[in-house]
């Protein structure tokens, strides 16, 4: 049977889908990626439904090799550093991984998720519906947790394509970061309007002490007009908590479904991707947007990904010797998105 | 967005999820309009609503923006809204095997010290009440219960206590609740129930929805064994009462 093989992985490579949806209601949170749209576009390369299983890499790193035959692998990991048997190779990439190759991918300059999809199937049983790991509660992927070396996904109906890299363009993938898109609410009357302007105004610097269930932000705390306790109600992705201590909390894939601090806006859903590639230490601001432009900007994503994805041929450039020689390093690369 | 007292509050949380809020406190006639909308649109759900999320005093409706417009959903949630304040399902009542001994019932003589009840009045009390479901959340299968006796109203802790088995029986905070998985806890844990309220390898990973009734049976330590395999090997060991309201 042909299999995915980790040969080694650093701390928060998960298997994702599109996410665990309809249990909301019993506690179970909906996982998924952390940028939806680089997921979307990994599979869309790959040949794949939208919403397919792939691996989400984290600033912890992952090497590759395929077993029993080879495995058609869309990688788009912007920002990330990607070789191939130690030629480097472009970070949004089409390749074939025969057996016996090793395809690395590393934390790079920029970016703090990349996703990897199969062209064929990653054959992992669905819990509840999905196979988004959330590993807090022990939940889907492999036995509920990240991927570690020796581990082995088995894939199905593996599909050949080129077995000459290509360097994948999508143009959509180039993002602004630094400005996240809001819709007030759902608690802003919890804060006078001097307090939502402070938090629009900002600046806020994301904390390196993120991770899949939320990014925390760093800045002048805000004050609170009733309180930070509301009796729990339910919470969106990307809903932004303020807690006692004032400082932002945005709510991110490994969310807990409902909530009991007062959310003073919401992250669109198209920018949520985008805030969670911001690494540690780095200012964003927040801009304000009614729900009318929250919804044409997810209509303008949508349509996106039914554009065509164009490929080049990949043209061997870059071999600085210390590219080549951190090549090795990536079962030790620490956590975080620091 | 201003409110009569009978009109739900609409809350966007975001650009795909849309709070009805009923109230803002812990209450069970606010809990009866959040379960009578939920109820009411699972019925006959609009295509492109996703979840509906009950809560205390709120239905949070998660929806893909794309496939239902906001203002269709906020017209077919306000005309539901007037016309139903009464849940229109059967009321479900479940007796849970409760095992208060040693060693399920661990923080029990810490609430009888809080309490200045004795260690036996405890469970007296706790067994002889009905619960209510208010909602899920927090973590897997964790049920929010209310109706918990105001004697044994104690807080919860400051800082957490090591974590508890799973389908630990506990209070704080006013409240009861069924924490389905270990975990650290600020809640006092005073027994266990073989039954699973959640399990996910099962065809029926939920059986108790938000609204249900819970009543907890005492049962000693072997007996709690028992039915803990009875419950391993499929059979379900919680029992079920229905009855139309």
């Amino acid at each position: 049977m042909t299999a995915l093989v980790i040969a080694a992985a650093g701390p928060g490579i998960t298997l994702q889908d599109s996410g665990r949806n309809g249990y909301l209601r019993y506690g179970i949170t909906a996982a998924g990626p952390m940028d939806p749209l680089l997921h979307a576009t990994a599979n869309r390369a790959a040949g794949n439904a939208l919403d397919a299983t792939a691996i989400e890499i984290s600033t912890g790193g992952v090497t590759l090799s395929a077993e029993g035959g080879a495995i058609g692998l869309a990688l788009i990991a912007p920002g990330f550093r990607v070789a191939l048997d130690g030629a480097a190779l472009p970070d949004r990439t089409a390749v074939t991984l025969e057996a016996g190759r090793t395809l690395v991918v590393r934390a790079g300059d920029a970016g703090s998720w990349g996703y990897c999809a199969v062209s064929g199937r990653i054959a992992v049983a669905p819990v509840l519906g999905s196979t988004a790991t959330h590993t807090r509660s022990g939940l889907g992927g492999l036995d509920g947790r990240g991927l570690s070396a020796g581990d082995r996904l088995p894939v199905d109906e593996t599909r050949s394509g080129d077995v000459a890299p290509q360097r994948l363009v999508m143009p959509w993938l180039d993002r602004d970061p630094r400005v996240i898109r809001v819709v007030l609410g759902p608690q802003d009357d919890y804060f006078a309007a001097d307090q939502i302007d402070a938090f629009l105004a900002g600046p806020w610097t994301i904390s390196p002490r993120g991770d899949r269930m939320a990014c925390f932000l760093d800045g002048t705390p805000l004050t609170h007009a009733k309180g930070h306790d509301i009796v729990s109600d339910g919470v969106a992705m990307g809903a932004i908590q303020v807690p006692g201590n004032g400082l932002p909390i945005v709510l991110m894939a490994d969310r807990q479904s409902t909530g009991g601090y007062p959310k003073i806006a919401t992250v669109i859903g198209p920018d949520l991707g985008r805030l969670a590639q911001v690494r540690g230490g780095a200012r964003i601001a927040f801009r304000q947007v009614t729900v009318a432009e929250a919804v044409a900007a997810r209509r303008a994503e949508r349509d996106v990904l039914h554009e065509p994805v164009a490929r080049e041929p990949v043209v061997r450039t870059d071999f600085a010797s210390d590219f080549l020689l951190g090549l090795n390093l990536v079962g030790g690369v620490a956590d975080g998105r620091a | 967005m201003s409110a009569t007292p009978d009109e739900p509050r609409l809350l966007d949380a975001g650009e795909a999820a849309l709070v009805v809020e009923f109230g803002s406190t812990v209450d069970p006639a606010i809990s009866d309009r959040v379960l009578a909308l939920d109820d009411a649109l699972g019925a006959d759900p609009p295509e492109g609503l996703r979840e509906r999320v009950p809560t205390y005093r709120s239905l949070m409706l998660h929806y893909d923006p794309l496939v239902l417009d906001r203002a269709a959903l906020v017209e077919r949630v306000r005309a539901l809204a007037a016309g139903t304040t009464e849940r229109t399902a059967n009321t479900t009542l479940w007796t849970l095997p409760c095992c208060y001994a040693a060693p399920h019932g661990e923080d029990i003589s810490q609430v009888a010290e809080r309490t200045g009840l004795s260690p036996d009045a405890v469970v007296a009390t706790h067994a002889g009440a009905t619960y209510r479901v208010y909602m899920y959340g927090f973590a897997p299968g964790f049920a929010y219960l209310g109706g918990l006796p105001e004697v044994l109203a104690v807080p919860r802790r400051a800082s957490p206590r090591p974590p508890h088995p799973a389908n630990a029986v506990v209070i704080g905070g006013g409240l009861a609740a069924v924490a389905t998985v270990p975990m650290p806890t600020g809640w006092y844990v005073i027994g266990a129930t073989p039954a699973r309220l959640y399990a996910p390898e099962r065809d029926r990973s939920f059986f108790v929805g938000a609204g249900d009734l819970i009543r907890f049976e005492p049962v000693d330590a072997a007996t709690f064994d028992a039915l803990s395999a009875r419950e391993a090997a499929g059979e379900p060991v919680a029992r079920r009462w229905e009855s139309r309201t």
